[in-house]
């Protein structure tokens, strides 16, 4: 497996060259960070280049970075995530990149490169925000008609902006602000490294 | 001459053949499919953000509810991520237990599918038959976890507890004599694995019957050969994964090209389709049923053979057993840190999938060191084949739209999430 592994660094090295900004191996799996100026160009390359042979764009999905480790995230806030596989040479490689822009994420789409990417691009689009261009049927996919805001974003409560009801004077369902009170019963804490000497040996 | 325009139905989102919550906006020219633009999330429950809120254990249990017909191999998933971040050695006894529950889990949602899929295309037999077999397989759930859907079986580390000595026997009744409740209960005298191992000899004959209500008979093939077909080309480019592709004839199997758990030392054959239709497909979940029971009857031996712990004895991880709790006080302390603040992960991410029924079910999960996943993403394989739904019904009939959702075997706990 390790052999595999280093056989796909040096493919993707050999056909991205200076376009791929990190290449890097965790828990055996390879992980490419582009800039998104070469973003499509790099997913064409990964595509189609016989070395490499990425056919399958299994998954893709938008992350927020703006709260990791609470607040120590000093890079870019919104990256689209891709699992990459590849069933002529039987590897798979994790494609991510960061969008410029906090305040107005975009990214180029891949649609063209992966039909695939086509809903999971309306996913990411619906629950984070990152405009795909290129994409041409960016509508909203899970949340409800008319919802407002990107739910799936660190900033967007967990009990949402608001909750619907019956209103028996207007005769008719309406939505108002939430009356949930927000609580937490386990608090989320992060501790030191090799905490109760857990984490796999890399 | 008079303009003809094409004409719009709204498919759903409450029809019984929508297999659950899916309106699909049909676009059509008379009875032909112009276009298919399937309206999703109608069952949304943000699992994923649900799970940031949640330790790495609360979030299992969500899990069971995604694909609700498979529920055990949606934990899998989300265990083997949590599991390589960890570092944790599953021990293989656990493995095998994984294994042998997967290919339960495996027959159980073909079962449903095939017979959902039939009833769809008008065969109302085989759903009574699948669902004769699947009783028997959710009392396997049930003598296991204690919960016939739901299982919660699965715990990164291993799986909750070993599998019981004896198994759960018919209660008398007004409603059954006495001769009626030894029939039931003659296969449930000795333990789970007796009455699984006695499963798997009757099974195949099972199938037969299914095979022969199916299989050769002209209404079916005339409902499902030749319609929905997709090439091996466009089926890698759609994402397909499991039936769905290996029913266009590319031979794609998790548990034999990445194999996880103890796939590797098991015996079984990969059925690949020829055409891509409806009927290919049909015929690979059939003979995946086979397999799939070859696979259970191999486990059942090994497990029969080799007793030992079913979970890692690491109490960062995994919690100590009752009497060690109440005897130990490092136990006592373990036990409390793990049911209050939860087990770290370490930071890092990792992507794991399994061979779900249905396709590549992935986790893709992100921790930054917290007691709670930081990003957790669910890869459901129905979400890509619903996608797919516009190509492979253009052109069709509206009945035929039927036939390739039924193929499909969607089901919206996963596409929703």
């Amino acid at each position: 497996m390790q052999k595999r592994i280093e056989r796909l660094q040096a493919a993707v090295n050999a056909a991205l060259g200076g376009r791929a900004a990190v290449l890097k191996e965790a828990f055996g799996e390879l992980l490419l960070e582009v800039k998104p100026s070469v973003y499509r160009e790099a997913a064409l390359v990964l595509r189609d280049s016989a070395s490499l042979g990425f056919e399958q764009l299994i998954d893709l999905c938008g992350v927020d970075y703006s709260q990791y480790r609470d607040g120590e995230w000093t890079g870019l806030r919104f990256a689209a995530v891709s699992q990459l596989l590849s069933v002529k040479h039987n590897w798979r490689l994790r494609l991510r990149t960061f969008a410029e822009d906090d305040g107005f994420p975009v990214v180029d789409s891949l649609t063209e490169v992966w039909p695939s990417a086509n809903w999971y691009e309306r996913e990411a689009f619906d629950l984070f925000g990152i405009v795909f261009t290129g994409h041409t049927d960016l509508r909203r996919i899970l949340t409800d008609y008319g919802f407002i805001g990107h739910p799936f974003r660190k900033d967007f409560p967990i009990y949402g902006n608001v909750e619907m009801r019956y209103d028996p004077v207007q005769r008719r369902v309406i939505y108002q602000p939430v009356t949930i009170e927000p609580r937490e019963i386990t608090p989320r804490v992060i501790r030191e490294a090799n905490y109760g000497a857990l984490g796999a040996q890399q | 001459m008079a303009d003809i325009r094409n004409y719009t139905l709204n498919f759903g989102p409450q029809h019984p053949a929508a297999h659950g919550v899916l309106r699909l906006v049909l676009e059509l020219d008379g009875e032909v499919v112009q276009r298919a633009d399937p309206h999703i999330g109608l069952l949304h429950r943000a699992t994923e953000k649900l799970a940031e809120t949640k330790t790495f254990l609360q979030t299992l249990p969500y899990m069971d509810r995604l694909d609700y017909v498979s529920m055990m191999m949606n934990e899998h998933a989300y265990c083997l991520a949590v599991e390589k971040l960890l570092g944790v050695e599953v021990p293989v006894r656990a493995q095998y237990i994984r294994v042998l529950f997967d290919e339960i889990t495996r027959i159980l949602n073909h079962l449903l599918w095939l017979g959902a899929h039939a009833l769809d295309c008008g065969a109302m037999t085989v759903f009574l038959y699948a669902f004769r077999e699947r009783e028997d397989l959710m009392d396997c759930y049930e003598a296991v976890s204690g919960a016939r859907l739901h299982a919660a079986y699965y715990r990164p580390g291993g799986v909750y507890r070993d599998l019981p000595d004896s198994m759960p026997k018919y209660q008398a009744s007004q409603f059954r004599n006495e001769r009626t409740l030894r029939e039931l209960n003659e296969n449930r005298q000795g333990s789970l694995l007796d009455f699984i191992a006695d499963f798997t000899d009757r099974f195949p004959k099972y199938i037969d019957e299914y095979e022969e209500l199916l299989t050769d008979n002209r209404i079916w093939k005339q409902r499902t050969v030749g319609i929905g077909v997709v090439s091996p080309e466009r089926a890698l480019a759609k994402g397909f994964t499991g039936p769905m592709l290996r029913g266009s004839g590319v031979e794609w199997d998790l548990r034999r090209k990445q194999p996880y758990e103890v796939y590797d030392r098991l015996q079984f054959d990969i059925p690949v389709g020829v055409n891509g239709d409806c009927y290919d497909r049909y015929l690979c979940r059939i003979h995946e049923l086979r397999q799939s029971n070859r696979i259970m009857r191999q486990c059942v031996e090994w497990l029969r053979a080799n007793p030992g712990p079913v979970i890692t004895d690491n109490h960062k991880i995994a919690p100590p057993s009752r009497v060690q709790m109440k005897t130990s006080m490092e136990d006592l302390i373990h036990h409390f840190k793990l049911f209050t603040e939860g087990f770290h992960v370490p930071e890092g991410e990792s992507y794991a999938a399994v061979e779900h029924p249905k396709g590549e079910f992935g986790i893709y999960l992100i921790s930054d060191g917290a007691n709670k996943p930081y990003r957790m993403k669910i890869r459901a394989p129905g979400y890509a084949h619903l996608a797919g739904l516009d190509e492979m019904s253009r052109g069709h009939m509206i009945a035929d739209v039927v036939a390739i959702i039924g193929s499909q075997d969607i089901v919206f706990g996963e596409i929703d999430r």
